[in-house]
């Protein structure tokens, strides 16, 4: 799990509600892309190339259990990493396979369109642009494994837990 | 190494001695709610085994009674999920309708030393019982409900202790206000409260704490067991549980005293809970369009007693919509009783069934472009209500019973004294 990209960066305190709004809460998980930040930066998720990198402020995905992690992973983002991420909002990043590591410092030492090079199992996050280096608080192997597994819907649909097609209709 | 209250119960049900912070550790969950938003198209999977049938609790608590026909074919998916897995505690649109934070008080589904999930994030809501309890991601209750396990990650424990009494006018809400205002978020970290002054707190509004205690963003917020919250879970359920008090040497990151008795009415300004809290005084005349009573947070009996306290006698101010939603079937049959429905309806109140409702911007009172709003609910987030330029003041029943009455923001003190 090694990205290297463009970074984007958003303030503290983003919140699950301008990641998923509620407007967009029940339509499809593609659809749902193009709502992210439309509330505190309209147009932005249009600008998104997959591979980007997010850095977040503090406590990134304070609010609710909504799966806004998916949002970020299917917009084309590889990673989030911030000072430190609200812990309902990290357990939906492992939960959908979108690596979000929590790294001191990460905020300040990057400005948007600066180049990263993050190293999630070795837990260094690297601005390429501006030579810095940063130690970001490892991920456990049992969390590592899931986002592995790609999500916690696989490893159940492996085992048939769960159907790989929902009841909904 | 002495363990805080979230420790010891992450430690008992893990099968460890000891749990630290930092430690992430596989929990046994007794307790597993799914609700009507899991049951959704674009949430839902099709589940083909559980744990076992008798740990879930299904609720229908988000989109009822059902605003529209995604929500009515989410609700059939959960009713169907229900019969296939026979499982016997579910609240449908009914006699046992609720917000399912509303239900485990009701029913007594949190006891002390148990662990509690739900995929809704104010499920911290069960810690007042003295019980572990999370709000998880809608995988993890889907795991959760196939496995009866889910992992957790121990932060460090923030310790609250509440000393003095509220003064008249002055609830729970305010004193959460106080520490979100003054302390920010407590991402990562635990919550634990306890103190002298608890005993003066109902058990209601201790709810109305470890509820708000989502938006500290605390991994979990946990009350001491005392001789009154004992006889409040005896009275609602058989099942035998032993409460768990922190160690005399448990390791705290800080110790922080609040004093009840000298807080005043509080108000959360719009877009964010923490950091935000003003003196009801500094927002006096501010015009609403919306007053909201109701939510996990502050939907009980004791809020709609003290909101038709303040309204007594008086009318809603013209041009203003007052919306108050028990939070479950039980506390509007208790309101019934008591009163305090027919007050809120005589001075105007519009009272909508025991629903999420407008907390979430989901029916029920959703706000227009630029309206403003104060409410009793749990969030204020940009745009959560409806419309983004929609603004969210957040302020205790009392406040907002108070404002509704003038028209604009008001110190309910100026009613109740």
């Amino acid at each position: 799990m090694k990205f290297k990209a463009r970074v984007w960066k958003v303030g503290d305190n983003i919140n699950t509600d301008l990641i998923l709004p509620n407007r967009a809460f029940y339509l499809t998980p593609e659809e749902q892309v193009s709502y992210v930040f439309s509330a505190n930066r309209p147009g932005w998720a249009e600008q998104v190339q997959k591979g980007d990198i997010l850095i977040g402020g503090k406590n990134f995905g304070m609010g609710s259990s909504r799966p806004a992690a998916r949002s970020l992973r299917n917009l084309g983002l590889s990673c989030l990493v911030a000072p430190y991420i609200n812990g309902l909002f990290f357990r939906n990043a492992v939960n959908f396979a979108f690596p979000a590591i929590e790294c001191a410092g990460v905020d300040e030492a990057f400005d948007e369109g600066d180049i990263a090079e993050v190293d999630v199992l070795a837990a260094r996050v690297r601005n390429v642009s501006k030579g810095v280096e940063l130690s970001a608080r490892p991920l456990p192997d049992q969390l590592l494994s899931i986002i592995a597994a790609g999500g916690i819907y696989p490893l159940l649909e492996k085992e048939g837990s769960i159907s790989s097609k929902g009841l909904s209709r | 190494m002495g363990m805080t209250i979230a420790e010891k119960i992450l430690a008992a049900k893990s099968g460890r001695k000891q749990v630290v912070p930092g430690d992430v550790v596989t929990v046994q969950l007794d307790t597993v709610i799914l609700f009507d938003n899991n049951f959704m198209p674009s949430n839902w999977r099709d589940i083909q085994r559980v744990c076992d049938p008798e740990r879930i609790v299904v609720v229908f608590d988000h989109r009822v009674p059902a605003p529209n026909q995604l929500a009515a074919g989410g609700h059939r998916t959960g009713r169907e999920f229900v019969k296939r897995f026979g499982i016997k505690r579910f609240h449908d649109v009914g006699r046992e309708q609720g917000i399912s934070h509303q239900l485990v008080a009701d029913y007594g589904y949190a006891v002390p030393g148990s662990t509690l999930v739900c995929s809704d994030s104010h499920t911290c809501s069960g810690g007042v019982f003295n019980c572990l309890a999370r709000g998880v991601g809608g995988p993890d209750i889907i795991y959760a409900a196939v496995k009866g396990e889910t992992w957790f990650r121990c932060g460090e424990t923030i310790r609250y202790e509440l000393e003095g009494a509220l003064s008249k006018a002055v609830t729970a809400k305010d004193a959460f206000l106080q520490i979100a205002g003054v302390h920010g978020d407590h991402a990562t970290q635990n919550v634990e409260y306890g103190g002298s002054g608890i005993a003066g707190l109902s058990i209601n509004a201790r709810k109305t704490i470890t509820t708000m205690s989502a938006e500290l963003s605390a991994e979990f917020a946990t009350f001491e067991c005392d001789e009154a919250l004992t006889q409040w879970v005896r009275a609602r359920t058989k099942q035998p549980f032993e409460p768990v008090k922190p160690d005399a040497d448990a390791q705290y990151k800080a110790v922080r005293k609040v004093d009840l008795s000298a807080l005043e009415p509080l108000v959360a300004l719009p877009d964010s809970v923490v950091n935000n809290s003003q003196p009801v005084g500094a927002l006096k005349g501010t015009r609403i369009d919306q007053a909201y009573i109701g939510s996990c947070a502050n939907g009980t009996q004791d809020d709609l007693e003290l909101a038709a306290a303040v309204v007594r006698g008086k009318r809603v101010a013209p041009g203003v919509r007052l919306i108050v939603v028990p939070a479950s079937q039980t506390v509007y049959r208790d309101a019934l009783k008591s009163g305090a429905i027919a007050t809120l309806v005589e001075a105007g109140a519009t009272i909508a069934p025991p629903t999420c409702g407008a907390c979430g911007g989901g029916h029920m009172g959703v706000l227009a472009a630029e309206e403003t709003c104060i409410t009793s609910s749990t969030r204020n987030f940009k745009g959560r209500m409806g419309e983004p330029s929609s603004r969210v003041f957040m302020a205790s029943p009392a406040t907002v019973a108070a404002s509704a009455i003038a028209g604009t923001i008001c110190d309910p003190r100026e009613f109740l004294n």
